[in-house]
């Protein structure tokens, strides 16, 4: 599990405030709808770019706030491949494992890298390549990397059921 | 081994299993709250898993709060979409107007010491306060709740809090958070549970424990709990700590969160005289009866400066009686308070109370963030129910340690 990624940055505390907003978040969209709307507070321009297989990186605290998972459908939807930030709060990292969005946590690479810097991720050695120099960060457990590997827990679930049916 | 914190001892008893910080657990959940905001998407992600019935219908709980009453058809037909699923799987149902879901867990008595809780709302770490290790999840994880009542949780390392002395009349339990919160930092409990300890909390009353526990996520914390001899539930001696944090209440101020973090907090005076265009005292965090109590002495008989809002968002419908019974109601109308539903609209910028362009708010809700009550252009201040009720009274961000009420001068 190795990929090349584009880099998206942006600073501390971003809330799940400015990733999704509240007026959207109670109004059952499609994650099309969702993908549209996503960071449109913080960057209003993020919804209509092509981001896929890019990677966001951000400061501390990245998706405190709320519990809305609507926050990592809308940039999952978007092709975001990773968040790496120097901390993510408990329910964004929990709510991305399950979406199979990859929630990296690696405080001493964020600020090696730069908006629009190239970078390699491995996901299975835990380390990120920057232009900068390497960085390791804690690897997965197992069954997390089953879900993400899966595309996340609901698709984890539907396999396992596919699975047992077979 | 060591002895366990309370955490431990909550996921031990759930997983059947010796369980200490660092371990994950995969626990049967004593009950689920989802409200009208995440409930829907947990059933839909419910439905894509296949789930047809829920795991026991007893333990399942929907509250309508966050856009109640709903202000366009689509909210409308997202109140119809979730009614239906309450019909269909026999779960308990709270209507929109009863009051924000917190409260109403509390009140309803649905949750007792030693429970394992999950909500759809990330301030359902409220509940620690009645000894119950309860947190907010994502629609995946309340799903899978609702399908199998069981879920894995990492055992979380746990950070004690000392509360040192007496606290002055000026203060009360939010100033308490803010202090602990701007202490920490706004991920420094980040997937951590929170012990708090101190005379203090023997003294105080439910509604002060609440204000505490309400506010831990803004910490980043799993849960927090409020130990004092009435909890229910105790850490064992030797339960090892993250780290002690020493927290003196007798030399506190008045605290206030600036814009846009909450753990941007500082002393009431740093930010004094800041003119306000809107006030709002209420929410889950700080809109049960003695904090309108408080207001109340502070705007009975007054009223507040021209040009500002004031909104009161009672936390529950039950408050809101009892506001009328003693009086408390009339007060604050009659001081220039708007009465809002029950609920969590102002608080979450989904139902009235949208500030304009370039306002300061001062609330007493839980949360300042850029575009949190709906308009990014607006800056929230948050503090207690007093340094609201002071600040609306002078129409300028104001130290209530300085009102007559509180040994002050005035001015």
């Amino acid at each position: 599990m190795t990929f090349q990624s584009k880099v998206i940055k942006y600073g501390d505390e971003v809330s799940t405030d400015l990733i999704f907003p509240g007026k959207y978040t109670y109004m059952m969209l499609t994650e099309e709808q969702m993908a549209e709307h996503a960071l449109e507070t913080l960057d209003p321009e993020f919804g209509s770019r092509d981001v896929a297989g890019d990677v966001i990186v951000a400061g501390w605290n990245w998706g405190c706030g709320s519990a809305r998972e609507q926050a990592v459908k809308c940039i999952r939807k978007k092709g975001i491949k990773a968040v790496i930030a120097k901390s993510i709060s408990r329910i964004y990292y929990r709510n991305s494992i399950n979406e199979g969005l990859l929630p990296i946590v690696c405080p001493e690479a964020v600020d090696q890298m730069e908006n629009g810097d190239s970078v390699e991720v491995d996901v299975l050695a835990g380390i990120i390549h920057t232009k900068n120099g390497d960085f390791s960060f804690p690897k997965f457990p197992e069954f997390v990397l089953g879900i993400l590997n899966s595309g996340g827990l609901i698709a984890q679930v539907k396999n396992e059921i596919a699975g047992k049916n077979a | 081994m060591a002895g366990k914190t309370i955490a431990e001892k909550i996921l031990s008893q759930h997983s059947g299993q010796d369980v200490h910080a660092g371990d994950v657990a995969l626990c049967d959940v004593d009950a689920v709250m989802m409200h009208d905001a995440n409930g829907p998407i947990s059933v839909r992600v419910f439905r894509s898993m296949g789930g047809e019935k829920v795991f026991d219908p007893k333990k399942v709980t929907v509250i309508f709060d966050h856009c109640c009453p709903p202000s366009n058809e689509k909210l409308a037909n997202i109140h119809a979409f979730m009614r239906e699923f309450v019909r269909e799987q026999g779960v308990n149902f709270y209507e929109g107007g009863r009051g924000v879901c917190h409260q109403i867990m509390v009140e309803s008595g649905r949750v007792k010491a030693g429970d394992l809780v999950i909500g759809t709302d990330s301030h359902t770490c409220t509940y620690g306060a009645l000894g119950a290790l309860s947190t907010g999840l994502g629609a995946t994880d309340v799903a899978t709740v609702l399908k199998g009542g069981k879920l894995w949780f990492r055992v979380p390392e746990t950070i004690r809090v000392n509360l040192n002395g007496e606290l002055p009349p000026y203060c009360s339990a939010k100033d308490i958070i803010l202090n602990v919160i701007g202490t920490l930092g706004a991920d420094g409990g980040n997937y951590l549970s929170i012990e708090f300890y101190g005379e203090y909390l023997e003294k105080v009353s439910r509604a002060q424990h609440l204000t505490i526990t309400n506010m831990v996520v803004e910490m980043g914390a799993k849960c927090g709990f409020t130990c004092h001899s009435g909890l229910g539930i105790a850490a064992d001696a030797d339960a090892s700590y993250l780290k002690t944090v020493e927290i003196d209440l007798s030399t506190m101020e008045p605290a206030v969160a600036k814009p846009h973090t909450v753990d941007n907090v500082c002393p009431v005076t740093e930010v004094e005289g800041i003119e306000i265009q809107q006030a709002v005292l209420g929410s889950c965090t700080n809109g049960r009866l003695e904090d309108f109590e408080t207001a109340a002495r502070i705007l009975g008989g007054k009223h507040v400066a021209e040009g500002v809002r004031l909104l009161i968002l009672p936390a529950s419908e039950t408050i809101l009686k009892q506001m009328a019974e003693n009086g408390i109601l009339s007060t604050l109308i009659a001081a220039g308070g708007i009465i809002c539903t029950p609920g969590c609209g102002v608080c979450v910028g989904t139902l009235g109370g949208v500030p304009a362009d370039g306002e300061v708010v001062i609330s007493s809700t839980n949360r300042n963030f850029k575009g949190r009550m709906g308009n990014n252009k607006a800056m929230i201040y948050l503090a207690s129910p007093e340094t609201v009720a002071a600040s609306a009274l002078k129409g300028k961000i104001s130290d209530p340690k300085k009102l007559p009420e509180f040994g002050g001068a005035g001015d």
